[in-house]
């Protein structure tokens, strides 16, 4: 059977879809309502409430947590200061990317690391003759990610903090009611938002004080579909979808590096972390590999729809599959996420290109099916993230 | 920064002294760096009670690396080994006694009077024993082949390995191979009936293992204790006159004459790295000392996971590193006598006092020994190795008296509950003399002090994980190309300049020097000097 969350009792009865996704062995709502259009309105219009409890979270703390968590990370941990959170991949020995996930610092040797996947035995491995513990507290803290435009005004009716001052990717503790909480300025949808990590115990308590409060601002409880385009607007990868983890890789050529995934700005050649030998290696010959963004050009999409009479049918909501992507007519690549962007109006996809074809602006063609039959869109590289609004970092 | 020694050694084991010896030979300036006050390691001979001189660890040598022997000139040195015979005496409580001499045909006169098919079929299971175990000298004297090595130099040595089995003939050959993963039961049963004599001889199948003599591998655990015993001595014992401290004595002497320093009482709290190389050693008074190697005779996982900052390693290495089963199994049981135990059914000459007394009535006894211990528990019967080296050296023990030096097994380091302390250090004491008190009915009221050391002990005193003797278990998982684990049995570490010499390596555990000299051979080869 696939677990509640915390919230169960809450987003179950709320839940008139009954359109669940199962999530590290939870289960997720996809989407509350029955189509998920107003949710995702809500991540960039007003404020949407996203239970993100299934995350894997591992408490690490030891006086060797700093130097044991900058061994693991490809980020320099000690550069992260207290109360800061910094996003990153970790590696193998190899320089392949495990996982990604954000680690936020909630003391001088207390951290909080969150994943996709799980990475228990991982981290025990690495932390073995150290001075650090590695508590997976995966089941005893749950987590609300509140994101949106209103989401600063919700937090403010409902907490003491003085937001201005919780600055992107910082955390703060407080108290949401009488329920103490953790409030990191970080999501995954790339907008103005935040994170709630609670005690387990206090979960609908304080689920029930962040609709109560969340009323006037058109807060809106959203599922996995809405959260699903507005990551992929913002650019950010999905293990299992976008990348290959190095411990579900089945061959070699499946594993990606950091740097083929687009996160080279996290890798810190200069300090001694796992898989930096391969990194370096690989930093000086280039990579074989970028990870950019499609748009796909709408004057294309009529031109290949109308030859079979249709105007251009859009994805309602984001495709995960792969999807070859050509130039000068042959394939140079392959597109992991897309989704038409209702803020962007835009056909966007994520895809891995061959590095001579990555270039900003480079012409590309993606493959499209109209009417069971194989086409091709032009479209052309971007970077990313496609959407990335003033708002999220001030 | 000029570094003050070419080498550093962790630990004065044997194996380490030898590695030493070979550098400073070479013209390394060497230095060892033990944490006990006498070398040796867990071949010493230690003044347990005043006047009595027990071999505390070890109590008899497997074979010495011949070259080791002859390069350091370790008998001009003192060494002087001394090989038992008859080599075992074998008690029962309701059977004739078994007296294995290192003479085939006396050995075949003592098998007679429990089994004649036994005793006709001895000659020629002595000769299959030399076969197989000529092909696994060979194997010893050499590094673990690389398979994977393009190397002219790695491919001859596989050629040469592989010609060394062929040379054996077609059924010769199958029979080795096919011995090596046996169980050493099964391999007895197919050549006799007697049950002392298969006990007698599974034994040494079981020595230092957690395992049973039903299980697959233990036949090879035989074999490897027969390596160069030739002329179809099978369970022959060889001691070292005066103890084996005078082995290490002699290796210490063959090593300062070549110019190593020694210091004792100097425990290493940490190997210092810096950019991925070892750069020296801290020890626990604070003391730095810079070198340019460091090789370590601790085991693997001393050096790897207790002297190295983990952070230095990659987190596969250390898996297979901390993979690496220890498991110790047995226990020293170390008595002063004042008589010399009479075994109820003994020779009236005492001819049978001169090599080792093994409790091992037959496979089963030691299978239930086993069974006990897969639970965690002190083997109910234990198999019991004692030998009483005063009969034939009374020096070592006050006028008239005798010291019993006897090997225990099974006593789990892994207790089912509890732990090794002092309640149960007694128990196990109490346990064993009880036991040879059933076969020599005196040797009770003639015991004078006891020392018994507990898995706990051994790893206490001589730093062996877990109590294991082999710093690591012999089993074929664990052995030639995967000793001390995979892709790594060359003596070298992912860090470099950082090597390991001791038993955890090829060829494995026993007082043989093997693995140091292949140590030594290996970091010149690297050296340029």
């Amino acid at each position: 059977m696939l677990k509640g969350t915390p919230f169960h009792p809450r987003t179950s009865r709320l839940c008139q879809a009954q359109n669940w996704r199962r999530w590290a062995g939870f289960l997720a709502a996809s989407s509350y309502e029955l189509t998920h259009e107003r949710e995702y309105h809500a991540i960039r219009s007003s404020a949407a409430l996203i239970d993100v409890s299934p995350l894997y979270k591992y408490l690490i703390r030891g006086s060797d947590a700093e130097r044991y968590l900058n061994r693991l990370l490809t980020r320099n941990v000690e550069k992260c200061a207290i109360h800061q959170v910094i996003y990153g991949p970790w590696c193998d020995e190899a320089g392949k990317v495990i996982d990604d996930g954000t680690l936020q610092r909630l003391g001088e040797d207390s951290f909080r690391l969150t994943s996709g996947e799980s990475n228990l035995r991982w981290l025990l491995d690495n932390a073995n003759g150290l001075r650090v513990t590695v508590e997976d507290d995966s089941y005893s803290t749950a987590a609300l990610a509140l994101q949106g435009p209103s989401s600063r005004d919700i937090l403010a009716a409902v907490t003491d903090l003085n937001l201005d001052e919780l600055k992107f990717f910082r955390l703060a503790f407080s108290r949401i009611g009488g329920v103490p909480v953790t409030i990191s300025r970080t999501g995954y949808t790339g907008d103005l938002g935040y994170e709630i990590w609670v005690q387990a115990p206090h979960a609908l308590q304080l689920w029930d004080l962040l609709l109560e409060g969340g009323r006037p601002y058109g807060i809106t409880p959203t599922g996995l579909l809405a959260l699903d385009i507005a990551r992929v607007e913002a650019g950010l990868l999905l293990i299992g979808v976008d990348y290959v983890p190095t411990t579900r890789a089945i061959v070699e050529s499946r594993k990606s590096s950091p740097f083929e995934l687009g996160l080279g700005w996290t890798v810190r050649l200069e300090k001694n972390f796992i898989g930096r030998e391969y990194l370096l290696e690989e930093w000086r010959r280039g990579s074989t590999w970028a990870f950019k963004g499609i748009e796909i050009d709408w004057l294309s999409l009529e031109q290949v729809y109308g030859e079979y009479g249709l105007p251009p049918q859009l994805p309602s909501t984001a495709w995960r599959m792969s999807v070859p992507v050509y130039a000068q007519g042959r394939q140079v690549g392959y597109a992991t996420s897309g989704c038409w962007s209702p803020t962007l109006k835009k056909y966007v996809a994520l895809a891995h290109l061959r590095t001579p074809f990555a270039k900003q602006d480079s012409r590309v063609e993606m493959e499209i099916t109209v009417e069971h039959q194989r086409k091709r869109a032009q479209g052309r590289v971007v970077e990313l993230p496609f959407f990335d609004p003033e708002r999220k970092r001030t | 920064m000029t570094d003050a020694f070419d080498a550093i050694v962790i630990g004065a084991g044997h194996n380490g002294l030898v590695t030493a010896a070979y550098l400073a030979k070479a013209g390394l300036r060497v230095l060892i760096v033990e944490r006990r006050d006498l070398v040796g390691g867990a071949a010493v001979t230690e003044e347990v009670f005043p006047g009595f001189h027990f071999d505390t660890g070890a109590h008899r040598v497997n074979r010495l690396h011949p070259s080791v022997v002859l390069d350091l000139g370790l008998a001009a040195h003192g060494l002087e080994l001394a090989p038992c015979d008859p080599s075992v005496f074998a008690p029962a409580l309701d059977s004739p006694h078994l007296l294995l001499w290192r003479k085939p045909q006396q050995a075949k006169e003592s098998i007679a009077r429990l089994s004649q098919t036994d005793a006709d079929r001895w000659a020629n299971f002595a000769e299959l024993i030399s076969k197989a175990c000529g092909f696994l000298e060979h194997a010893y004297d050499h590094e673990a082949p690389d398979l994977f090595s393009r190397g002219l130099g790695e491919r001859y040595g596989i050629l040469r390995l592989i010609r060394r089995v062929r040379r054996l003939g077609r059924p010769d050959m199958t029979e080795v191979l096919r011995i090596l993963p046996m169980s050493i039961r099964e391999l007895l049963d197919e050549w006799f009936e007697s049950e002392l004599l298969k006990g007698t001889l599974g034994s040494l199948g079981i020595m230092g293992m957690f395992q049973g003599p039903m299980a697959a591998g233990t036949a090879y655990i035989f074999l490897h204790h027969h390596v160069g015993r030739h002329g179809g001595a099978l369970r022959s014992t060889t001691r070292v006159r005066g103890g084996l401290g005078n082995l290490a004595r002699a290796l210490a002497g063959a090593a300062r004459q070549a110019g190593v320093e020694i210091r004792t009482g100097a425990e290493v709290e940490h190997i210092t790295i810096a950019d991925g190389r070892a750069t020296g050693v801290v020890l626990s008074d604070g003391q730095q000392i810079a070198a340019s190697r460091i090789i370590s005779n601790a085991d693997p996982r001393r050096t790897l996971l207790e002297l190295v900052d983990p952070l230095e390693l990659d987190t596969t290495f250390l898996r297979a590193v901390r993979n690496i089963r220890y498991k110790g199994a047995c226990a020293r049981v170390n008595l002063a006598l004042s008589e010399l135990p009479q075994f109820s059914d003994g020779p009236a000459d005492g001819s049978h006092l001169r090599g080792a007394i093994a409790i091992a009535p037959s496979i089963e006894y030691l299978e239930r020994a086993y069974d006990d211990a897969k639970y965690g528990r002190l083997s109910r019967e234990p198999y019991l190795e004692a030998i009483i080296p005063s009969v034939t050296e009374p020096e070592l023990a006050p006028h008239g008296r005798h010291t019993m030096s006897i090997f225990v097994q099974y006593a789990p380091y892994h207790l089912e509950e509890g732990f090794w302390d002092s309640s149960r250090r007694e128990a196990l004491g109490d346990l064993v003399v009880r036991t040879l008190t059933r076969y020599a009915p005196n040797l009770e009221s003639a015991i004078v002090h006891r020392q018994v050391l507990t898995p706990l002990d051994l790893e206490q005193t001589f730093g062996l994980s877990e109590g294991n003797i082999y710093h690591g278990e012999m089993t074929l998982d664990q052995l030639f190309i995967a000793r001390p684990v995979p892709g790594w049995a060359r003596y070298r570490t992912p860090i470099k300049n950082l090597y390991l010499c001791g038993a955890g390596t090829h060829p494995g555990g026993g007082v043989t020097g093997a693995p140091g000299y292949h140590a030594a051979r290996q970091i010149l080869k690297r050296s340029t000097l």
